[in-house]
């Protein structure tokens, strides 16, 4: 479980983090959305203690990590895939960093042979593709076999097996009564694997809730309609409910602001034969972006406000 | 318009591309997918003169790349939005870029406009923000005013409006007539960006269609059922030979059976229907069903502890 | 002991440490080797056989800052703190290890130019180790190593950018300490407490200047005993290195 309470960073003048107050339960994928510069991986950094807190704090399983004694049994993170030295070999990188914690060489094949690298560990790790630095990078976070697992866009570069591959794990890391955090822009795959959801904007909460909940809240759900008796349909509809032509212009309706069952029953006490009556969810862009409208940095329309938070030199990806 | 025609291209033993033939419509956008190693790069850099064919060749509306005579007023691409230098102005570098291809300075203005830079368009590259980067390349693919555009990976490391942005303005070129061909690897983003898909493995052709035909082909099709008479229904529905299978929350699945039909039954037995939603496969099942054998590199599904 | 180990394999499983200590090796031992073999008229002197060892000096620093600085160009440091949050440990490990290499780099550089020195001079008469200013002048250049990695970890800590710390390494040792002894009336007051200068008094001076015989090394000046010169630029690397944790503990990383 990794908390969150009053968590706040200045960088000079500007506010990266601002007064941030969440936690990440675990058994549970969450996931941590936000535009580019809302402060996601400034938040990803103080909780592994690579950035200190300008007030506030953050804790994983009720303890600072700077005062974790060795850390990556309890918190795995893979934050940046290019955190490697380009001529050290795979096996060697990771060889490091487990006998940093104490952790046997063994595991180190094991992990290795757990996102497929064992036939390339003693390549070198600058020669690799972006997708298999990201199978390192998780290989990595995966050594101590931790209880806390941070994965910063864990599908950058990866192929659509690979993506299959992360979303399945994570979801087994959960499973497993792990807490898995994931921040990723690339929201129609995070539909797909998180449950729950952190959204921050300008360095602000948003919303913290489930992945359903959020999509609901944010969107109006609908009602696609088929019938071939659709214009009956659409009369008895009309003053009870909001009714369009569907946008596909393939002779289906879209209903606003009632229930399917409300409307099977108007059809069914009417005598109309239905083709089709499908709920149709909003989806998590949609909702992302009527929630975050505000606080989006860059506009294409109003590009002045394009700024990077973070001080040149120590901080290479965008948050 | 794009033709591939038995299109083979060989690294020494290797074979990258493999007597691929396929054609990219104008007026649509082209999802062009692959998994690793499957010759999706190696492709398009065929269509774009940089490798020649072993074998075959690829046509851009009817012409080899080397036989067109501006080749930047036909074909745009956006293959790396960091090729820029970072201390020259946004400005500055399509200037230049438009001179070497005989453009005017006014058109400058105009696809700085269309991608929304002329804002920053005096700033230095080099502060620009991948996404900001990102226009400034597809500023760039624009000069020419090309009937063709090739987008390799466009979304990489956009954020959730710039990846939105990126979406509707490919659209919004394919709308305008243009022949648009993205190659990508976000099958999610892929489903809702393409309207037809041209997939490859091991270098060969695997599939030409359209990304609904692509999905509903090689998933199972099944239609969700929720009654207050769902006992009555489902027992009618198995007489008829569908499958109908119950789940945990009282609701049907059926199978074999579309929607039309299931409505037309349950009108017929006065049953009432609170849903009858057709469920459709994703693009990613589909993909994975039909690349299974092709797939280069597997990851284990090893288990996750110890 | 496990950081150690972790250290270790970090030096060793890049190439650059590699490169930069037989270069040290090579450009200590080679040139001379070259001095040795052109030495006649005299018999060759112990000081004659070290004079090159500043050369392997400078390279040694190259790769102790490079210990750092890859770390940060390469964000691997972002891994190191998340494997080791309290910072301070690892950045000792890492001192121990790279000031230890760089000692037995020194000492096989000063005993290999020596070695070779005495196969191939003309008359190796003086150069036998018979006093204890003898073995100063051989195995002392082990410590000025050991020393001078532990200053450049140091700046290379606060720098963080290899050009940076390289740059301040070599324009300090080979530029400004020369410079400063231009400046009127002040300069060579401010030179003698100049750490590389008062560094080679320790391996070059002699507590009887009339011992060291006649064009047998650089003029060796400062105030200093050689062992209170070595305490001095010793103590100078110790603070940098001290302040360097100081930061590197507080800092982002």
């Amino acid at each position: 479980m990794i908390e969150a309470t009053g968590l706040t960073k200045h960088y000079g003048r500007t506010v990266a983090v601002d007064d941030l107050s969440f936690s990440v339960e675990a058994g549970r994928v969450t996931g941590f959305l936000g535009p580019n510069g809302a402060g996601k991986s400034t938040t990803m950094r103080m909780i592994l203690g690579l950035d200190n807190p300008t007030r506030g704090r953050v804790t994983v399983d009720g303890k600072d990590y700077r005062s974790l004694h060795k850390p990556l049994h309890v918190v795995g993170a893979l934050l940046d895939a290019k955190w490697v030295h380009p001529n050290r070999s795979a096996r060697a990188h990771l060889q490091w960093m487990a006998r940093s914690n104490d952790i046997p060489d063994k595991r180190v094949d094991e992990v290795l042979d757990l996102v497929g690298l064992t036939q390339v560990a003693k390549r070198r790790a600058g020669g690799f593709s972006l997708g298999m630095s990201q199978r390192l990078g998780i290989a990595g976070a995966l050594l101590g076999d931790p209880k806390v697992l941070m994965f910063d866009e864990p599908v950058n570069g990866l192929d659509p097996e690979g993506i299959l591959w992360i979303r399945q794990f994570m979801h087994r890391l959960a499973d497993d009564g792990r807490t898995v955090f994931v921040s990723s822009h690339l929201l129609s795959e995070m539909a797909q694997t998180a449950q729950d959801l952190i959204v921050i904007g300008r360095g602000k909460l948003i919303s913290q809730t489930s992945t359903e909940q959020f999509i609901k809240d944010a969107t109006e759900d609908t009602v696609r309609v088929r019938s071939p008796q659709l214009e009956r349909l659409r009369e008895l509809l009309d003053g009870r409910a909001r009714v369009a032509d569907a946008a596909a212009a393939d002779g289906a309706l879209v209903v606003h602001g009632v229930e399917p069952s409300f409307i099977g029953e108007l059809a069914a006490a009417n005598g109309i034969t239905l083709h089709e009556l499908s709920p149709q969810l909003g989806s998590l862009e949609e909702a992302f972006m009527q929630l975050t409208k505000e606080s989006v940095e860059y506009h294409a329309a109003d590009a002045d406000q394009a700024t990077d938070a973070r001080p040149i030199g120590s901080h290479e990806s965008a948050g | 318009m794009i033709e591939a025609i038995g299109l083979t291209k060989r690294y020494g033993k290797t074979v990258a591309v493999d007597d691929l033939s396929f054609t990219v419509e104008p007026g649509r956008v082209t999802g062009f997918l692959g998994p690793n190693g499957a010759g999706k790069s190696t492709t398009m850099r065929m269509i774009l003169g940089l490798d020649r064919p072993s074998a075959g060749k690829v046509l851009i509306d009817g012409q080899s790349y080397a036989q067109l005579d501006r080749p930047l007023r036909t074909v745009g691409a956006l293959l790396d939005a960091k090729w820029v230098h970072p201390n020259r102005s946004a400005k500055a570098h399509l200037l230049w870029l438009a001179k070497s291809n005989g453009l005017s300075a006014k058109r400058v203005d105009e696809v700085l406009d269309l991608v929304g830079l002329t804002k920053v368009a005096k700033r230095r590259a080099g502060g620009f923000s991948l996404g900001m980067s990102q226009r400034l390349g597809i500023a760039g693919a624009l000069l020419g005013d090309p009937k063709v555009l090739l987008f390799d990976e466009p979304v990489n490391g956009l954020d959730p409006e710039g990846i939105l942005w990126i979406r509707q303005f490919m659209q919004g070129l394919a709308a305008d007539g243009r022949t648009v061909l993205v190659s990508s690897h976000l099958l999610s983003e892929m489903a809702v960006t393409a309207q037809d898909l041209v997939v490859i493995g091991r270098g060969k052709l695997i599939s030409q269609s359209s990304t609904t035909e692509f999905v509903e082909r090689s998933t199972e099709n099944t239609v969700r059922v929720r009654s207050p008479h769902a006992d009555k229904l489902g027992a009618m529905l198995a007489d008829k030979g569908f499958t109908v299978r119950e789940d945990e929350d009282g609701s049907l699945t059926v199978s074999g059976a579309v929607s039309d039909e299931i409505g037309d039954i349950a009108a017929a037995g006065g049953v009432v229907l609170h849903e009858l939603s057709p469920q459709r496969g994703s693009l990613e099942q589909a993909f994975m069903q039909l690349t299974g054998d092709s797939v280069e590199y597997h990851a284990e599904l090893a288990e996750t502890g110890k | 002991m496990t950081l150690l180990a972790v250290e270790r394999i970090k030096l060793f499983s890049t190439r650059s440490p590699w490169w930069c200590m037989l270069l040290a090796l090579g450009l200590t031992i080679g040139v001379t080797a070259i001095i040795a073999a052109n030495w006649d008229n005299a018999p060759m002197p112990v000081l004659g056989a070290v004079f090159t060892h500043t050369f392997g000096l400078y390279v040694i620093m190259v790769m102790a800052a490079l210990a750092v600085t890859t770390e940060y160009r390469f964000g691997t440091i972002k891994s190191t703190f998340q494997a080791v949050p309290d910072r301070i440990s690892p950045m000792i490990a890492k001192a121990v290890v790279v000031v230890l290499l760089s000692g037995l780099v020194g000492l096989a550089s000063a005993f290999g130019s020596w070695g070779l020195s005495w196969v191939l001079a003309d008359d190796n008469s003086e150069l036998a180790l018979t006093t204890a200013n003898d073995w100063r002048h051989v195995a002392g250049v082990g410590l000025v190593f050991a020393a001078g990695a532990l200053l450049a970890l140091g700046v290379g800590a606060l720098v963080r950018q290899t050009a940076g710390a390289v740059s301040i390494i070599l324009v300090f040792a080979l530029v400004v300490e020369s410079v400063v002894g231009f400046i009127p009336n002040i300069g060579d007051d401010i030179q003698k407490w100049m750490p590389f200068t008062v560094a080679s008094k320790f391996i070059f001076g002699d507590p009887d200047p009339s011992a060291i015989p006649e064009g047998a090394g650089p003029p060796a000046i400062g105030e200093l005993s050689p062992w209170g010169s070595f305490a001095y630029f010793a103590g100078i690397a110790l603070v940098i290195y001290v302040i360097s944790l100081v930061v590197v503990k507080r800092r982002d990383a």
